[in-house]
């Protein structure tokens, strides 16, 4: 205790600085393929949309099965700041997020009387209403979409994505966190112990909603167009099989889960019928063999490696 | 004054009355036996004070205050804390972390200190962290403080249950069944443990219990539960020689 | 008026024959969540899988409208108590959410393993019945109407003389009832599992027939967005008891021609999936369900 940086800490730093060393190297000698580059972005938005649905599925214990409306709603307002009212980036990123948020809190407050898998169709229900509405909004381009020009650059995209996560973990290891863990551990002891479990899920609901929402920002920012389709269920499906992979509750799985997956999709992108048949195997088998994800609640330590360094989430430094 | 009044308490499930016309009245230090046949609605007692159940009439005065509606967070954070008779831990996590969910509301640091860890992140924690360990202490539970819940013997999960209700800071306790469970020996143990926490933390306790020696050994005053009513109480001798007590535990041993 | 009073009565037929449709796939969903309380998302795709044999059946098989049906029942029967037996069985003590996220990943594997096997592309049913249309006051009534109509209700009827009387259909309510107690009274549960799986799925079949019949289109995707809206039916009927999904599918075909009619198809999923958060939050129950509260 007491002990506020320690080896570890200092390990996964390292290891950070390092990875965007490499990239952003590559950039500015310009030998990183377009493919890549289009990638690497993509592994970081993935990475936020993972550890946040994370935070509500395996942290919280909830279930949500419509984090792309949420996103949508962070890519839709990110992009009206710029294009529409000619915002700078970061104003506009922030704005989709805390209205992504928003939304959020306001989903959260009827649909968290539900439990298990009745959550699940009722987020699924959202996520759906959110894409059509975009598609009835001429404002925004309608079904051809919302053209909004490149701005995010590997930088944006990297710092974001390590902040996202770095809060989301502060968050789970602190008493707000542990709150949230004694939901999805027993909801009903949770209670009696004092813990507000509606407020919490609905917190736990509201990050998860603002990180979305900041990942919908960038994306926005990124792939020169939006269009309502591409936030569909298949997305929501996408960014579930990656925290389910990795782990529910586990942060560096979902982290691991959004880098294989994206990384497996683009090698795959030419054959998209293929990727989602082995998706949907892998996640089949997944859950026969191994319900709970690769690292299950645990997270994946660097500095115990090869020790099969496995700690529990719930416990501190 | 007392501290814990219960009125003309009643519930109905449908047409079935689990509970009607409970008066009880507790007073600040005592330790009271709530007993019963099986079903007799003891538990459903436990649930209506704590507020896993609204009652259908009748009132229940804690520190003079109406807890009426009020959820069940609400009713621990007023100061009434309480355990189950099937040991509800939070059996996945650490044995610490189960009594630091319990100092939960007591925290003091809000979610943007969480969010950027300032440094009333790290005071609070450091002091759940003592708390905590204080607590297990007491319990004999401080060297298991790691270990996952479920991996604990059965008597531990008992004792870590009480620890993590007293991680609430109450100032009435609900035990519900304690000794459920335990061999003769634990059961002793335990009863020797709930006098001492009575001392040590100046609670009222209210305890249901099947196991009629450990009532009899260490409750002041009894009341004897039977089809959803009252059918005695007062002091274990005379609970014992109540002839309605054995009548309606007829067939079993009354110690 | 009357032009009023003519459009309301062609929203009904419309949304009738809609309905039927979402009333078959809804009692499919229905039963299975029924008996081992999963919400078998795949449900709607193996309709898609009773679609394609049919077409198989009329296109190159050339056979009429009933034996097309037939066929089309028993592949997605057969379909339905494979997948049970290979995807769900396993899970069957595991939690609701691992069995559900199993259920997404058999639906996506069915469609769009079915699209690497038929090809993404869409296929047109051949003219099964005569385009008969009879105009009665206004109202434009399309023989493919009738016998949609009249084909659900035969097979509804049908479901509920074998759930009420037949002996499977007993063990199946004694199943859905009290799993462990069915056990002990000597019910097969597996089979009888099964058995539900096979109705429901051929039940989907049907409607996917009829769909293909009706639209005269079909493509690997056509499950999805059918599939979700009988779920909705389903839950508004009150999952788990099955004429509260033949009622829901009916109410949700009328609501969402009448949406259409309003001049507003495009928010016609909306509404649906409106319906659906609405009837959570307010009777999570469905129509004719009752509340249950765990234990403490």
């Amino acid at each position: 205790m007491g002990k506020r940086i320690n080896r570890q800490s200092v390990v996964t730093l390292l290891g950070v600085l390092l990875v965007y060393a490499i990239v952003q190297g590559s950039i500015l000698m310009d030998i990183l393929p377009p493919f890549v580059a289009l990638t690497l972005i993509q592994v970081c938005i993935f990475i936020i949309l993972s550890t946040s649905l994370n935070l509500i599925n395996g942290i919280t214990g909830q279930f949500s099965i419509g984090h792309a409306g949420f996103m949508a709603i962070g890519a839709y307002m990110a992009a009206i700041v710029v294009v529409k009212f000619q915002g700078p980036l970061m104003l506009a990123l922030l704005a989709g997020a805390l209205v992504s948020a928003l939304a959020g809190f306001l989903i959260g407050l009827p649909t968290l009387r539900l439990k298990g898998d009745y959550l699940a169709i009722a987020t699924l229900g959202f996520g759906e209403i959110v894409r059509i509405i975009f598609l009835n909004m001429e404002y925004v381009g309608g079904a051809s979409g919302f053209s909004v020009p490149k701005t995010i650059t590997w930088t944006w995209a990297f710092w974001l994505m390590v902040i996202s996560v770095i809060i989301i973990r502060n968050f789970i290891y602190s008493t707000h966190g542990r709150a949230c863990i004694s939901i999805r551990e027993n909801e009903i002891a949770a209670d009696v112990m004092g813990i507000n479990t509606t407020k919490y899920k609905i917190m736990a609901f509201t990050i998860g909603a603002f990180f979305a929402g900041l990942a919908g920002g960038i994306y926005a920012n990124y792939l020169y167009i939006i269009q309502p389709l591409t936030f569909s269920f298949l997305k929501s499906f996408d960014i579930l099989v990656m925290v389910v992979l990795g782990g529910l509750g586990s942060l560096t799985g979902s982290i691991l889960g959004a880098v294989v997956m994206t990384v497996v999709s683009a090698a795959l992108s030419g054959w998209p019928e293929w990727r989602l048949v082995i998706t949907a195997i892998l996640l089949i088998v997944m859950m026969i063999f191994r319900p709970k994800g690769l690292l299950g609640t645990k997270e994946f330590s660097l500095s115990f490696l090869g020790k099969k360094g496995e700690k529990n989430a719930s416990s501190k430094d | 004054m007392p501290l814990l009044r219960i009125e003309k308490l009643s519930k109905s499930f449908g047409g079935l009355k689990a509970v009607s016309n409970l008066n009880i009245e507790i007073n600040e230090g005592e330790l009271i036996g709530l007993i019963g046949p099986n079903g007799a609605g003891k538990t459903t007692a436990f649930n209506l004070l704590t507020g896993v159940y609204e009652q259908t009439e009748g009132k229940i005065l804690f520190q003079d205050k109406d807890m009426r509606g009020l959820k069940p967070y609400h009713v621990t954070q007023r100061g009434m804390a309480r355990t189950f008779q099937n040991i509800r831990l939070f059996s996945d996590l650490s044995v610490i972390d189960n009594v630091k969910i319990a100092y939960h509301q007591r925290s003091s640091y809000g979610i943007f200190s969480a969010f950027l860890r300032l440094p009333s992140y790290y005071a609070g924690e450091e002091e759940m962290q003592r708390k905590a360990m204080e607590l297990l202490k007491i319990f004999n539970l401080d060297h298991k403080a790691e270990e996952i819940a479920k991996n604990l013997p059965y008597g531990e999960q008992r004792r870590l249950e009480i620890a993590r209700a007293l991680g609430t800071e109450p100032k009435l306790l609900l035990l519900d069944e304690p000794a459920a469970g335990m061999n003769p020996q634990e059961t002793h143990d335990l009863m020797n443990l709930i006098r001492w926490i009575r001392e040590k933390f100046k609670l009222t306790i209210l305890l249901i219990e099947h196991d009629m020696s450990l009532v009899m050994g260490v409750c002041e005053r009894i009341y004897v539960l039977d089809y959803g009513m009252i059918i005695a109480q007062g002091a274990p001798d005379e609970i014992k020689s109540n002839p309605k007590v054995i009548e309606a535990y007829l067939g079993e041993e009354v110690v | 008026m009357g032009n009023v009073t003519e459009q309301v009565l062609q929203q009904i037929v419309n949304g009738l024959s809609l309905g039927s449709i979402y009333a078959l796939v809804a009692l499919g969903y229905t039963m299975v969540y029924g008996i081992i309380k999963l919400i078998n998302f795949a449900h709607g795709d193996v309709m898609m899988v009773g679609a394609y044999a049919g077409w198989f059946a009329t296109t190159t098989l050339h056979l009429s409208f009933i034996p097309a049906l037939l066929i089309a029942m028993v592949v997605s029967a057969i379909l339905g108590v494979l997948i049970e037996r290979i995807a769900y069985k396993p899970l069957r003590n595991a939690t609701r959410i691992a069995s559900l996220i199993t259920a997404i990943g058999v639906s996506f594997f069915l469609e769009y393993g079915g699209m690497l096997v038929v090809s993404p592309q869409m296929r047109t049913y051949p003219p099964v019945f005569p385009d008969t249309i009879w105009n009665v006051g206004g109202i434009i009534i399309k023989y493919g109407d009738i016998v949609m109509i009249l084909t659900s209700i035969i097979l509804m009827i049908l479901l509920h003389v074998i759930v009420k009387y037949s002996k499977i259909g007993k063990a199946m309510r004694a199943v859905s009832f009290d799993n462990e107690a069915a056990l002990l009274m000597g019910i097969n549960v597996n089979n009888t599992i099964s058995a539900t799986f096979a109705i429901g799925s051929a039940l989907a079949a049907a409607a996917g027939v009829l769909m293909g019949v009706y639209f005269n289109t079909i493509n690997p995707l056509m499950g999805i967005i059918p599939g979700l809206k009988a779920f909705v039916a389903a839950v508004l009927g009150g999952i788990g008891i099955i004429p509260g999904a033949m009622v829901g599918g009916f109410f949700l075909g009328l609501t969402e021609s009448f949406v259409s009619g309003l001049g507003a198809s495009t928010w016609r999923d909306a509404v649906a999936f409106l319906i659906l958060i609405l009837v959570l939050i307010i009777k999570p129950s469905g129509l004719f369900g009752k509340n249950i509260r765990e234990k403490v």
